[in-house]
């Protein structure tokens, strides 16, 4: 019962990672119709960013702590301000054109990869963590890593955020009517293009985020990281149905929990297996699932 | 009643051209749109109406000139468009069924939304409906939320694409009704199939076959000449139903 707990949270922990990355993919994919396979490039700026905040801008005297701090917010503004030069630059003379996006963005995934292995080397470099993040807590017996504590309650912070600005603003307004009918929204005055950037930047900061606290759980940045991760968030997008957010958080609690729990009670690296075969499943049982609404 | 040819036009279009592909669905189509009341764009299926007012809208690829109250617009982006006072409502509604009535309104209007004097005068049966689901309206009352969402803004001239297809004939009735009240303030360029309603309350006819415009005149002369719709449109009064 103990062994379960655990995984059941260590498991909710990995999808909360999940869904910090797969948020911005569904944001995206929901209003724009963009598969953005940049998306791993987004979360390595925020990784990089961070570990570079950490470990060079701040000095190592500053509590640990302090500097995580400090390099979140870092990361989500390097993860936003990459993800609105891309659209400006690259996807924006694009649009309606989604072969040459999906190999735009899949060029700049493995040009950022190649690139960040020129500057900073192809191998992983450690990441500073704050002590307590390394310890445990006791929870009914189970003794639970603390990082998975604050990887959840900042995947549930950034999910009701994302439902607070789709639900009460003007702008969320706006997505939500671009999801369904993008012409129309133009035909009505309203400037969607504009929404576009801003949310390929809302994209591009989770992703950030994302990236920086996925290096916090693997305990090192490298370039391979966001592309390794990215593959997980597009299975969680498509299986919480394309552009669907809620559907986004379900599926990343899914994936996250089948993964730990094949992994412990079959065996090691089954956990992938059964994510992909979740996902070929759900295609199978809801072909529709390609297909979504954002909220 | 008068001909265009009268009074000002709030809308000239020369030439407009439209190609999707390779057809070639616009072949220069010229006409003007009055200052005051209705002008009907009539037409067998397929000739181009619904393409024709796209085009004036930025949405479908046009080349030619069209003028709106004096400035030509045809470079200019849909929103500019829109924003510069040309109200679209298209076939099919196109309401966001996700989202509520309010926010159907709000998201032209965000201040005032169904409580602006507009709505509250012209679509009354909205307001208790605030709160559901576009989606869920039905096909009458999600054509009100799509006249009142272009009445929210300020409008110089309306384009509505056959408002009453697929209404039962009490709300083909209560949207005319609604179209002759909006109608004293605002032109329409309206597309209709329906020729009672089209006599009830357009002033002038602009007639499209196969991209090209083959007939510009009264309304009333038109559908009073029996062989003549019939000749242009395939069918004559006798055979619609009442508006």
């Amino acid at each position: 019962m103990t062994d379960l707990l655990l995984l059941v949270v260590t498991g909710l922990g990995l999808g909360a990672l999940y869904f910090l990355a797969a948020s911005g993919l569904s944001l995206i994919y929901g209003l724009m119709g963009v598969l953005n396979f940049a998306h791993g490039a987004f979360m390595m700026a925020g990784s990089y960013a961070g570990w570079w905040t950490m470990t060079s801008l701040l000095p190592s005297s500053m509590a640990v702590a302090a500097r995580l701090a400090v390099a979140v917010a870092v990361a989500i503004v390097v993860g936003a301000l990459v993800g609105f030069l891309v659209e400006v630059v690259l996807i924006r003379p694009l649009y309606r054109h989604h072969i040459q996006q999906v190999l735009v963005t899949v060029g700049l995934s493995l040009a950022s990869v190649a690139a960040a292995q020129g500057i900073w080397g192809a191998d992983p470099k450690p990441l500073p963590k704050p002590e307590w993040m390394s310890q445990t807590t006791e929870l009914f017996g189970a003794r639970v890593p603390n990082d998975r504590f604050v990887f959840i309650l900042v995947a549930v912070a950034l999910f009701l955020g994302l439902l607070a600005l789709l639900h009460l603003t003007q702008l969320g307004l706006v997505i939500r009517a671009g999801v369904e009918n993008r012409t129309m929204v133009e035909a009505l005055g309203i400037n969607v293009r504009r929404t576009f950037t801003i949310v390929f930047s809302i994209g591009g900061a989770a992703a950030g985020l994302a990236g920086l606290l996925y290096s916090q759980y693997s305990g090192t940045v490298s370039p391979a990281q966001g592309g390794s991760l990215l593959i997980y968030a597009f299975i969680v997008v498509v299986i919480g149905g394309m552009g669907s957010l809620p559907g986004t958080a379900v599926a990343a609690v899914a994936v996250g929990l089948v993964q730990q729990l094949a992994n412990y009670y079959a065996a090691s690296g089954v956990g992938d297996l059964s994510v992909v075969l979740l996902l070929a499943l759900v295609l199978l049982l809801r072909p529709s699932a390609m297909k979504g609404a954002l909220a | 009643m008068s001909s265009t040819d009268t009074r000002d036009p709030v809308l000239r279009v020369e030439d407009l051209h439209v190609r999707y592909g390779g057809s070639h669905i616009l072949q220069g189509v010229s006409f003007d749109v009055a200052a005051t009341g209705v002008t009907a764009l009539l037409g067998r299926n397929g000739v181009g109406k619904t393409t024709t007012l796209k085009a004036i809208l930025g949405l479908a690829p046009r080349t030619g000139r069209i003028v709106a109250n004096g400035t030509e617009i045809q470079k200019h982006p849909t929103t500019r468009i829109v924003r510069d006072g040309i109200g679209y409502v298209p076939e099919d509604r196109e309401v966001f069924g996700g989202l509520t009535v309010e926010e159907n309104l709000r998201l032209v209007d965000r201040d005032r939304g169904i409580d602006a004097p507009v709505v509250q005068r012209l679509f009354p049966d909205l307001v208790p409906r605030r709160s559901q689901r576009a989606g869920t309206l039905s096909g009458g009352q999600q054509q009100m939320v799509a006249l009142a969402r272009v009445l929210l803004r300020p409008t110089t001239l309306l384009l509505v694409d056959e408002p009453t297809k697929g209404l039962a004939p009490k709300l083909v009735t209560e949207v005319a009704d609604v179209l002759a009240e909006v109608a004293r303030s605002t032109p329409v360029l309206l597309v209709e199939q329906n020729l009672p309603l089209v006599r009830r309350i357009a002033d002038d006819v602009v007639v499209l076959d196969a991209g090209r415009v083959v007939h510009r005149g009264s309304a009333a002369d038109l559908i009073a000449d029996a062989d003549r719709t019939r000749e242009l449109l395939g069918v004559s009064m006798r055979k619609e139903g009442a508006a």
